[in-house]
């Protein structure tokens, strides 16, 4: 090397490199939920719904090329925080908020969250399907996610011990399942968690011992179980007509939150997803659209009490 | 020349302030991570919620080992989450450590020149695998062979993801090894022969023996990597949190939890700070393997010196 | 490990009883079970991702909940983040690189200290950098700005490009400063006397005759890192990797998507495991490809390297 002008060329890249550093760090113009006219909004929340909102915030947006909506998922907890701490216009979530979260919210925001259904959901009991057990009943749910039932002959099965799989106890899948199966009760320490319906749907399709919840999934090799009420009550198989109807005992509504009515952009998009075009959408995703009525956009800001009627969803 | 001295102070002040960033950012590492894991001490809703005198409480009024943050009476028992990390570790040691070893051996004492120089390369290629394609591969493709050649109940398990471990631990232990077995003066080698040792015994009594320091080094750092390891253990351990030493049920890790849960928590809240001890935890245990290795590695050295 | 001697066993000096065969015959196992597992990997992802990657996956974006289309986001979103990582790590490494071997005594306290620090940051887990760039980036830096500058608000107090890039250069300073003080090490000592004999001062023999020499090793370290970069996934999870945007990311407080993050997304999240699958393999196989590259660019160069140094 000959030790030529390295010292002018040194600077000249440290010059370049602190522009370009300056340049980048510019500070961005203020976005969220505050600003009025917004063209730019954050969704954030379940993953159970992150499928769904990407594909609203995709059609939404090849219509409105001047808007701006980013889909993140991590989970309906990630979300909830997420919009208590404002980093999120709009929180997807697939359970209702606690009301230690609607506190903070109200604390931190200076609004009460507003609740809208936007979609129904049946919760799926997936078994292997070389698995003859012909239907379960919550109860027998209850009892194998408890631990207190350990081999499949219990429930009408054959005789093999059951390996259960669960979700994140971040999804609100886990937290509707906590709540409504397992009537809060604590999931048994082997319950394999994984972190997504696929991985659920996965583990189930290759262990023909296993039992799996989450939403409706599709995987060569596992079996949708139909679920009945009371032991010895009719089965019901998680099909439109019977979740829209409110015959399938594991459906629930699944929610935005927003703090405050959302205005601007928000609003907007809200209209869009509860249109008939939007809850199109719904079905096509693999959930069920909310029923005819509910789906007209409202004027008013929907409150918790318009929740998806014919569900036994959430408080 | 007092204004180019004056420079030239300043550019060694500024080079070494520089220098100096990489203690400041250990150190930060540590403060904010246990900042975050402060109000287990300080805020009193926390400390009702999660009760740092009985994370490694074993016994007590309902079963307070076990990991149950979500519930109506949030259980933070961390034993399950440290046995599920020394066994998924343990199994990944078991499986890499004599590997890459022998591999170390093989290539600095017995392969042709030309193997050599198409080995070693390539065995550190291992390293540019992403440990998410391995948790992938775990998850997808070895986690079925690895139920059916064991005949095991649970298809994610310890054993899958210590296994899945093991390779992402190889590359970084035959490195290691196998740069000090080729640091042992190639004189040891000559006069042992010299002796009429043969080549396997000169390997084994010899060169590994004189290497001994470096090996240990490489082997703890493969034991660090081991233990913070996480996208490999979250998607192939099945992460079920069971107190138990059996490796072929499912584990859950201190790293799969803290990735796995940390989304979903309100920030500053009980949970919240207890991954954030988790995360200390992590930091301290390898923090202290670091030390430790460091510390006994010097001292074997200047014993090895001494005897030779 | 019973596996048979491998042919490519080398001619020892007249082997004289079982274990002379054995020995060798055992490590050789040992070696090429490891190449036969790399093999393994590739192999299978590879056959399970040809058939999908093309030209369009590469440059389109994911479509219908990800179970079309392709994955050029999180390309963007991986380059823009170790774009932005290695204009950190670059300097702060080499500099700490150049300290430790052209200025620091050997053996002082404060070279000690340093040296520790290195090697310790080297074995800090990933999912703690993660924890630390949330806590330290996001909400102490970040949410420190928002107060400052934007009256509570936030657009620098949350996840994003930029603090998941400080996280990433964190975490790969280690692999840079090993990789410059290697190159440095090369660089024979003659010349910073014949530089220093001529009157240069020291910190014109560093620059002029040190360094020049020295940019293969930091290009070694600067790859190694971005390889780092673009497959770590733990650190980034809180920092700033985003599940799907729409949008790709133009300012450094945006969130992003991320190959390695991506290969767990679809791995784990869709609801249509048979559709995802293809896609699946294929994101596998470009990451791969992408690291693979990185690294194997990074081998050679450290081989001459090694060589220059042996001369």
């Amino acid at each position: 090397m000959k030790p030529t002008d390295h010292l002018p060329r040194t600077r000249w890249i440290a010059a370049l490199a602190l522009g370009l550093l300056a340049a980048c760090a510019r500070p961005p113009e203020p976005e969220g939920a505050a600003a009025g006219a917004t063209t730019s909004i954050t969704v954030k929340g379940s993953d159970t719904l992150v499928q769904l909102g990407q594909r609203w915030a995709e059609l939404y947006m090849a219509a409105h090329p001047e808007a701006t909506v980013q889909v993140t998922g991590g989970g309906s907890g990630t979300g909830i925080s997420a919009l208590i701490n404002g980093t999120t216009d709009i929180c997807q979530a697939s359970r209702a908020m606690k009301e230690s979260e609607r506190v903070a919210v109200k604390e931190k925001r200076g609004v009460d969250p507003v609740e809208i259904p936007v979609a129904l959901d049946g919760l799926a009991v997936y078994v292997h399907e070389s698995n003859p057990v012909p239907s379960l009943s919550v109860e027998d749910l209850r009892a194998l996610y408890l631990g207190q039932v350990k081999s499949w002959k219990e429930v009408g099965g054959p005789d093999a011990k059951v390996v259960l799989y669960g979700r994140e106890n971040s999804s609100g899948t886990y937290g509707y399942f906590k709540e409504h199966v397992l009537e809060e009760g604590d999931f048994a320490p082997e319950v394999q968690t994984l972190p997504g319906t696929a991985a659920v749907a996965d583990a189930v399709a290759k262990d023909p011992n296993g039992i799996g919840y989450g939403g409706v999934a599709y995987a060569r090799g596992i079996r949708l179980v139909p679920i009945s009420k009371e032991k010895g009550g009719e089965a019901v198989a998680a099909r439109l007509e019977e979740v829209e109807s409110g015959r399938y005992p594991l459906s629930r509504s699944l929610y935005w939150y927003t703090a405050g009515a959302p205005s601007g952009l928000a609003a907007a998009f809200r209209d869009y997803a509860l249109s008939p075009e939007g809850q199109k959408v719904v079905s096509e995703v693999g959930y069920y659209p909310l029923r005819v009525g509910a789906a007209a956009p409202p004027e008013a800001p929907a409150q918790g009490g318009a929740a998806s009627p014919g569900t036994d969803a959430s408080p | 020349m007092p204004r180019r001295r004056r420079l030239e102070t300043l550019a060694e002040g500024a080079v070494a302030a520089v220098a100096g960033t990489v203690v400041v950012a250990i150190g930060l590492i540590f403060v904010f991570v246990a900042r975050e894991a402060l109000p287990l001490l300080t805020d009193p809703a926390v400390w009702e919620e999660a009760r740092p005198d009985r994370f490694f409480a074993l016994a007590g009024e309902a079963p307070r080992s076990t990991w149950q943050p979500v519930s109506e009476d949030p259980r933070y028992g961390v034993w399950p989450l440290l046995v599920g990390s020394l066994k998924v570790t343990a199994v990944a040691l078991a499986f890499a450590a004599p590997v890459s070893l022998g591999a170390a051996v093989y290539t600095s004492e017995f392969a042709p020149p030309r193997l050599r120089e198409f080995l070693k390369p390539v065995i550190e290629l291992l390293a540019g695998i992403p440990s998410v394609v391995l948790g992938f591969f775990a998850l997808l493709v070895m986690a079925s062979w690895v139920q059916d050649v064991f005949g095991l109940q649970y298809r994610l398990n310890g054993v899958v993801a210590g296994l899945a471990l093991g390779l992402a631990v190889v590359p970084v232990v035959f490195t290691v090894a196998e740069d000090a077995l080729r640091a042992v003066p190639r004189a040891y080698r000559d006069a042992a022969l010299a002796l009429g040792a043969r080549p396997s015994q000169v390997a084994l009594t010899v060169v590994v023996p004189s290497a001994l320091p470096g090996i240990l080094a490489a082997l703890i750092l493969g034991l660090g990597r081991a233990i913070g390891e996480t996208m490999i253990v979250l998607m192939a351990s099945g992460n079920a949190a069971i107190l138990s030493l059996d490796p072929t049920v499912s584990v859950r890790t201190l790293t799969a939890t803290i990735a796995a849960e940390l989304a979903e928590v309100v920030f500053g809240g009980a949970h919240y700070a207890v991954l954030f001890f988790l995360g200390a935890m992590l930091f301290v245990i390898t923090f202290g393997l670091n030390l430790f290795a460091e510390w006994w590695v010097a001292r074997l050295r200047r014993r090895l010196a001494g005897l030779a | 490990m019973s596996a048979p001697p491998s042919p490519a066993l080398p001619s020892l000096a007249a082997p004289r009883g079982a274990r002379d065969r054995v020995v060798p015959a055992l490590a050789a196992a040992c070696a090429f079970l490891i190449v036969a597992m790399l093999g393994i990997i590739l192999g299978m992802v590879g056959i399970g991702g040809w058939e999908r990657l093309s030209w369009e996956f590469l440059t389109t974006a994911p479509r219908n909940g990800m179970s079309e289309g392709g994955i050029f986001p999180a390309i963007f979103g991986t380059s823009f983040l170790v774009l932005v990582m290695t204009v950190a790590v670059i300097p702060l490494g080499v500099t700490t690189a150049i300290w430790l071997h052209e200025y620091a005594r050997p053996g002082a306290l404060r070279t000690r200290a340093i040296r520790l620090a290195v090697h310790n940051l080297a074995g800090v887990p990933s999912i703690v950098f993660g924890l630390f760039g949330l806590g330290f980036f996001v909400h102490f830096v970040g949410g420190g700005l928002d107060e400052f500058l934007y009256g509570g608000q936030p657009v620098y107090g949350k996840p994003g490009i930029l603090w998941a890039a400080l996280t990433m250069a964190l975490l790969t300073l280690p692999v840079v400063i090993v990789a410059t003080e290697e190159a440095l090490r090369a660089v024979p000592d003659d010349h910073r006397r014949a530089s220093l004999a001529l009157g240069a001062t020291r910190l014109q023999t560093v620059l002029r005759v040190v360094l020049p020499q020295a940019v293969p090793g930091i290009l070694t370290g600067g790859i190694l890192a971005v390889s780092r970069g673009a497959g770590e996934v733990a650190p980034i999870l809180f920092t700033g990797a985003a599940y799907y945007l729409p949008r790709l990311p133009t300012r450094v407080n945006d969130q992003f998507m991320h190959m390695g993050y991506h290969v767990y997304v679809l791995a784990t999240q869709s609801p249509d495991v048979e559709k995802t699958r293809p896609l699946l393999f294929a994101t596998v196989l470009a990451l791969l490809a992408l690291t693979f590259l990185l690294n194997l660019a990074a081998v050679l160069l450290r081989v001459r390297l090694r060589r220059a140094i042996r001369r």
